[in-house]
């Protein structure tokens, strides 16, 4: 049947025939002199598909090799755009083997789908976003909930299975796309119930009810007066550092008396919990030191009359020198606002410099089910087990992954070490996530591999639609081999 | 390089879009929202293994049905076949004729036998099955040259009616036809029905011999193809209105028995802006602003 010219795709099991300049059965797939490319899909389509080619980015290694691994291959083909393998049974998309010091070593390259997944998002801010537990809305659904404040950040949990498929299509739906957007490094407006309207994209500061969150604290109250009390002393009599969970007191402070600075009969509104340490002075807010208050007299009483003084020199600073001020005592005991003077700016100047810029960060976290494995080999199991004793690499677009130890393959990674648009999604809804796994061809055909379906990089090459970008270079080689539990230990 | 079937969400967030090899399928179901997620589940899980199970037998759907010929054994397979047979004895078909009517079916079978569906639509390439609870209805817009999307008329499908498949065929479409219809539209009760039928209704909107007619064998074109050392129709020059008038005829005729005999319920041929419609439904309500596209084919 087939002609001299003619020549066989083998893009899909039709497997066409086709002549020079012809197309196959598809409209995607041609005949030019002699070569199988693939064309533009049909134009009709391409208006409806704005996103998501079918292209296998590879990454292509742009620095010099640091001479660890010799001969290792350069191109590490990531599983953005493979395709998936639903409904799970058949092999992995691509199955690619190429030769690193010797070994041959497999990368068995699929997309997952990922009903079970979600991101942690780490907000640096000591502003009040919002009560824990509270839900966080996209488009004003529930797509996740305030967790734990951490030192200098906030920390929310969006996703999971039941925004996911648990509620209603349309929470599903706006989870879905608010997580897709997270991933892909887009910016999301989330809203916290009783709290704040967050703009999160990762890689880049928060915003936070429309105002730029520039930098992180450089610690609480009570760490900043630690930190700084030396260079105050002497050329200011009291200092408070207002923050919202622990405010700072300097001549109280532990450091203040170290230091022999006396007593200044100042009086903070709050629970006192050690000496120079106040809890609670405000409600939690977006102003100083993430508290509500903007005027930091707000939160003192009367100064002592029989300690303090007239002339007395107080400065009130935040915990990250966004906000400060500077008073003196009149005859009465009041605080009188001044200018902040230069012996001090230069200990403000100081907090702000060592506060560090404020981040959003966005971790991926799913789960490699079942169903996922079995694309990789005839016996799942065995590619948990061969993950956790740490003889298979997992990668996620080549970017490398923290594996949650305990059951099952549930792996972290920060996603702007990821290409670009490496995550889509499926109407499930769910996300589709790229997965590697890479090992040594033997160990591959030990834990029931697809080895009929191994093709050695080289053959892939060549191909036309594949996107090459360049390797991030603080992220490992996904092909360097994974530790052996010996090397480990 | 076998690709995968990919499935995704058009950006609309309604519809969904399954393609793999030359398939490419876009649905929608209406309904409460878990019927739906039911519905496109099931579409997907089914629709995954289509090509694979077809391709099997590939050989045996290229094959022109005969009375004595091998029947094929997958489901999907059994629709085209059982579709073309009416035809078998009175002109060359094979079961591909009916392919992609067959698959909307198919995948419109399992959606409904997953959730419960208001209404729903499965459209192969342009080859529609439908699902219509009672009181339900589609508006269909209808093009006459599938190379240019205008619309020349509309036909509302209800409940109440038999009609479950439209089809359309014409040598400007993606598969080869013997005729030159610029596209029939058939509407039948099955999708796989209109399919076939609309195959042989444009393969009869014909002029034989006719010199401004250019047709090639269509193994010299496409080496493996069902249709062989048929003539396929490449080209179509200049007609006089006569002959347009004659190749319609042709073609009408066909789909007046098939309209006796119950196996299509209505049909519109166009050929070079002139229309012929048998059956009931059909509200040919020629839309005015779109005659400036129409105008480019001389009438």
């Amino acid at each position: 049947m087939p002609d001299d010219d003619a020549i066989r795709c083998d893009a899909c099991p039709v497997l066409c025939y086709i002549k020079p300049g012809r197309l196959g059965a598809c409209d995607r797939y041609g005949n030019r002199d002699g070569q199988l490319v693939r064309v533009d899909p049909h134009v009709v389509l391409d208006r409806a598909l704005a996103r998501g080619a079918s292209v296998v980015p590879f990454l292509e290694r742009e620095q010099e090799w640091d001479g660890n691994i010799v001969g290792a291959p350069k191109t590490f083909v990531t599983a953005i755009g493979a395709g998936t393998t639903y409904p799970d049974y058949k092999p992995a998309p691509f199955i690619i083997s190429s030769e690193v010091e010797g070994v041959d070593m497999v990368t068995v390259v699929t997309e997952g789908i990922f009903s079970y997944c979600g991101v942690k998002v780490k907000i640096d801010t000591d502003r009040h976003l919002g009560p824990e537990c509270n839900l966080v809305r996209a488009q004003g659904e529930a797509v996740g909930h305030v967790t734990t404040g951490e030192y200098g950040s906030q920390m929310l949990s969006l996703g999971g299975v039941r925004h996911l498929t648990g509620g209603s299509r349309r929470e599903g739906t706006v989870t879905c796309n608010t997580l897709l957007n997270l991933c892909n490094g887009k910016a999301v407006e989330l809203k916290v119930d009783e709290g704040a309207a967050v703009v999160v994209q990762a890689g880049k500061p928060p915003i936070i009810d429309d105002v730029l969150e520039e930098r992180m604290r450089v610690g609480c109250g009570s760490a900043t007066i630690g930190m700084f009390a030396k260079q105050w002393y002497g050329k200011v009599d009291e200092v408070v550092v207002v923050d919202d969970h622990i405010t700072g007191v300097l001549s109280e402070h532990q450091a203040g008396k170290l230091l022999g600075v006396p007593e200044t009969g100042i009086k903070i509104k709050g629970r006192r919990s050690t000496p120079g340490r106040y809890f609670q002075v405000a409600e939690p807010g977006t102003a100083w030191g993430g508290t509500n208050i903007e005027d930091p007299l707000a939160i003192l009483e009367p100064f002592k009359a029989k300690m303090a003084w007239p002339g007395l020199r107080l400065l009130m600073v935040s915990t990250t020198g966004e906000h400060h001020a500077y008073f003196e005592l009149d005859e009465k005991l009041r605080p009188v606002s001044k200018d902040l003077p230069a012996t001090l700016s230069e200990s403000v100047a100081r907090i702000k410099e060592n506060c560090e810029p404020a981040l959003c960060t966005v971790l991926f976290m799913g789960g490699a089910g079942g169903s996922l494995r079995a694309g990789v080999t005839e016996n799942p199991v065995r590619l948990t087990h061969s993950v956790r004793d740490a003889l298979t690499r997992v990668t996620c677009g080549g970017a490398p992954v923290y594996i949650w130890p305990g059951g099952g393959i549930t792996f972290m990674v920060d996603v702007s070490r990821m290409p670009e648009n490496a995550f889509g999604y499926v109407p499930t809804p769910a996300l589709v996530a790229p997965i590697e796994f890479t090992l040594k061809l033997q160990d591959y055909a030990d834990l029931g591999g697809y080895m009929d379906h191994v093709r050695a990089l080289a053959s892939i090459m060549p191909e036309e639609g594949h996107r090459h970008v360049s390797a991030r270079p603080d992220n490992p080689w996904p092909l360097y081999p994974a530790k052996t539990p010996e090397s480990q230990s | 390089m076998r690709e995968r079937a990919e499935i995704r969400l058009l950006p609309d967030g309604r519809r969904l879009y399954m393609h793999d090899g030359p398939i490419d399928v876009i649905l929608e179901a209406f309904g409460t929202t878990s019927q739906i997620i039911s519905a496109y589940d099931a579409a997907a899980n089914r629709f995954v293994s289509v090509l694979d199970e077809l391709c099997g037998e590939l050989w045996i759907l290229r094959q022109p049905l005969t009375a004595d010929s091998r029947r094929p054994a997958g489901t999907v397979a059994k629709r085209m076949a059982t579709a073309v047979a009416p035809y078998a004895a009175r002109t060359f078909i094979t079961p591909m004729a009916a392919v992609a009517g067959a698959v909307a079916e198919e995948i419109l079978a399992a959606m409904t036998g997953a959730a419960h569906l208001e209404r729903a639509y499965v459209n192969d390439g342009g080859d529609i099955a439908l699902h219509l609870e009672p009181s339900q209805q589609f508006v269909v817009g209808m093009i006459d040259r599938p190379d240019r999307a205008s619309l020349f008329g509309t036909a509302v499908l209800e409940a109440t009616q038999p009609v479950r498949g439209i089809a359309t065929s014409g040598w400007r479409g993606r598969s080869f036809s013997l005729g030159i219809a610029d596209a029939v539209t058939v509407l039948a009760d099955q999708a796989a029905m209109a399919d076939a039928a609309a195959t042989i209704i444009a393969n009869a909107v014909d002029l034989p011999e006719h010199p401004n007619v250019f047709r090639v064998r269509a193994r010299d074109v496409a080496p493996d193809n069902d249709l062989g050392d048929h003539l396929v129709t490449q080209g179509v020059g200049d007609l006089t209105a006569q002959e347009i008038g004659t190749a319609l005829g042709g073609g009408e005729t066909l789909a007046r028995t098939l309209l006796t005999e119950g196996f299509i319920r209505a049909a519109a041929l166009h050929l070079r802006g002139q229309t012929r419609i048998v059956g009931f439904p059909l509200h040919s309500n020629t839309l005015g602003n779109h005659a400036g596209d129409r105008s480019l084919v001389h009438a």
